[in-house]
């Protein structure tokens, strides 16, 4: 009995406290997430944002929820009940599942599997299928128009970030998001892979439909997209994948790119400072970023959208391919 | 094997609370509001007409192309993740290899773009 509790038991409670130490916090931040994103809107154009529920508005997401809660899940009568309610589920634990590997600082990582960036590129990608199963299940015209726009710009985007990625691992020569991260000690991949990281961040707003890419949604002509049919918690569950999907994608920018959980100069004020909340602060900003870059521009027409995809990024992140590979060669840095 | 497997366990659990957290939510939703069904309310919303006919109907073939371009080009990055990795180990011939598997592809590319398969309108 002693055996099975130490062998089995004890070892299945810590990953479950562990699961519910990130799993709550990133549910907090996604909730202000969207407090801050119309805070920064507002404040961009000179308004106020929400103000009125509680001390500055800071109570406003709460009250969004409840609200949500409280209304009737409207299930259209055309539409396949299994896969309508299932859509949404698949977009939330898509955004939450892959946190599992996301090093907050080094060895804090709840699993430490060796593909761990390719397990982040995979979970990536299937966040396609929930858009897809919402817009076909719907039956409905604006739905399943939206979720087509939306599937084909996902996976437009996808193979530039997966070439980014390539570009990544041949500079660190491992799978593993602890050692890419180990590989910025001296310097973050920014710098030397600064067009990637570029295309990386652009090819992020489009893979999280977010605006200049919010196609999908385009209220004046589909109504708001794939999730026009959902109502109550199955929008809200639409909503808190979408926002975890962007904290997520800003995480893999900071781990990619941004060095993780290192200080920016390893010198005496900097490292002092614990490495999860650099991590954090990394993540904030390139969070703002994604705000910053709604308040900015306007929405792509299609065909500029999918020419940026397929004619700008894609031989530009081949070529970057290329280069990267033959520099390394060239001068014998390849990492052993 | 059994360690690496046990390195996916967290993963597994994970899904696990996910799922759940994600069902109790709907179920939450179902338990605490009224449902008044109507047909009116349960039809598809087409800005207050009637559906004309059914969504699934035709869509543009472009959609479809872009679904197989897809397919090809992540094929490749899948090929080149383990290229990646390895490539201090693998020397020049491995090297070479895949830029010319890359060339060909080239090739390929130049000729959809061409053709015009990534033309839209």
């Amino acid at each position: 009995m002693a055996e099975l509790w130490t062998g089995y038991m004890l070892p299945t409670v810590i990953i479950v406290a562990q699961i519910i130490a990130i799993v709550v916090p990133l549910l907090f931040s996604v909730a202000y997430l969207t407090y801050a994103e119309r805070k920064v809107l507002a404040g961009m154009q000179l308004r106020k944002g929400p103000n009125v529920v509680g001390p500055f508005g800071l109570l406003q997401p709460m009250a969004d929820g409840i609200k949500l809660l409280f209304k009737e899940t409207v299930i259209p009568s055309g539409a396949n009940k299994v896969v309508f309610i299932a859509a949404p589920v698949v977009t939330f634990l898509l955004g939450l599942i892959g946190w599992a590997v996301i090093p907050f600082d080094d060895g804090m990582v709840l699993a430490d599997i060796n593909v761990g960036i390719l397990y982040l590129f995979a979970v990536s990608s299937l966040g396609v299928y929930g858009v897809i199963m919402a817009g076909w299940a719907s039956n409905s015209k604006y739905a399943f128009l939206g979720a087509l726009r939306s599937a084909a710009q996902m996976v437009s985007y996808e193979i530039s970030i997966g070439f980014v990625i390539v570009t990544v691992l041949l500079c660190v020569g491992s799978l593993n998001l602890t050692e890419i991260v180990r590989a910025q000690k001296d310097l973050w991949f920014a710098v030397p892979l600064l067009p990637m990281f570029v295309v990386f961040f652009v090819s992020g707003l489009a893979e999280t439909n977010r605006t200049p890419f919010d196609l999908p949604e385009a209220e004046a002509e589909l109504v708001a997209g794939f999730n026009v049919e959902y109502s109550s918690m199955p929008f809200a569950l639409f909503y808190l994948g979408e926002y975890a999907n962007m904290i997520l994608m800003s995480a893999m920018t900071t781990i990619l790119f941004l060095g993780g959980w290192l200080p920016p100069i390893d010198v005496a004020p900097f490292n002092w400072i614990p490495g999860p909340i650099w991590f954090a602060a990394k993540i904030a900003m390139v969070l703002f970023v994604f705000l910053w870059v709604r308040a900015t521009f306007p929405r792509y027409r299609y065909d500029q959208l999918m020419r940026l995809g397929w004619k700008v990024f894609l031989p530009l992140s081949l070529f970057w391919v290329f280069l990267t590979a033959g520099v390394l060669v060239a001068t014998g840095w390849v990492p052993k | 094997m059994e360690a690496l497997l046990l390195e996916y366990l967290p993963i597994l659990i994970f899904l696990g609370i996910a799922t759940a957290l994600a069902l109790l939510i709907v179920a939450a939703a179902f338990i605490a509001a009224r449902q008044r069904p109507d047909s009116e309310k349960l039809s598809a919303y087409e800005c207050g007409f009637d559906a004309f006919d059914d969504a699934r109907g035709m869509f543009d073939v472009r959609f479809y192309l872009v679904a197989i371009l897809f397919i090809i080009f992540d094929l490749e990055v899948a090929f080149l993740f383990p290229w990646a990795v390895t490539l201090g180990e693998i020397g020049l011939v491995g090297f070479w290899s895949m830029i010319v598997f890359l060339a060909v592809l080239t090739v390929g590319f130049i000729y959809e773009w061409k053709k015009g398969a990534l033309e839209w309108e």
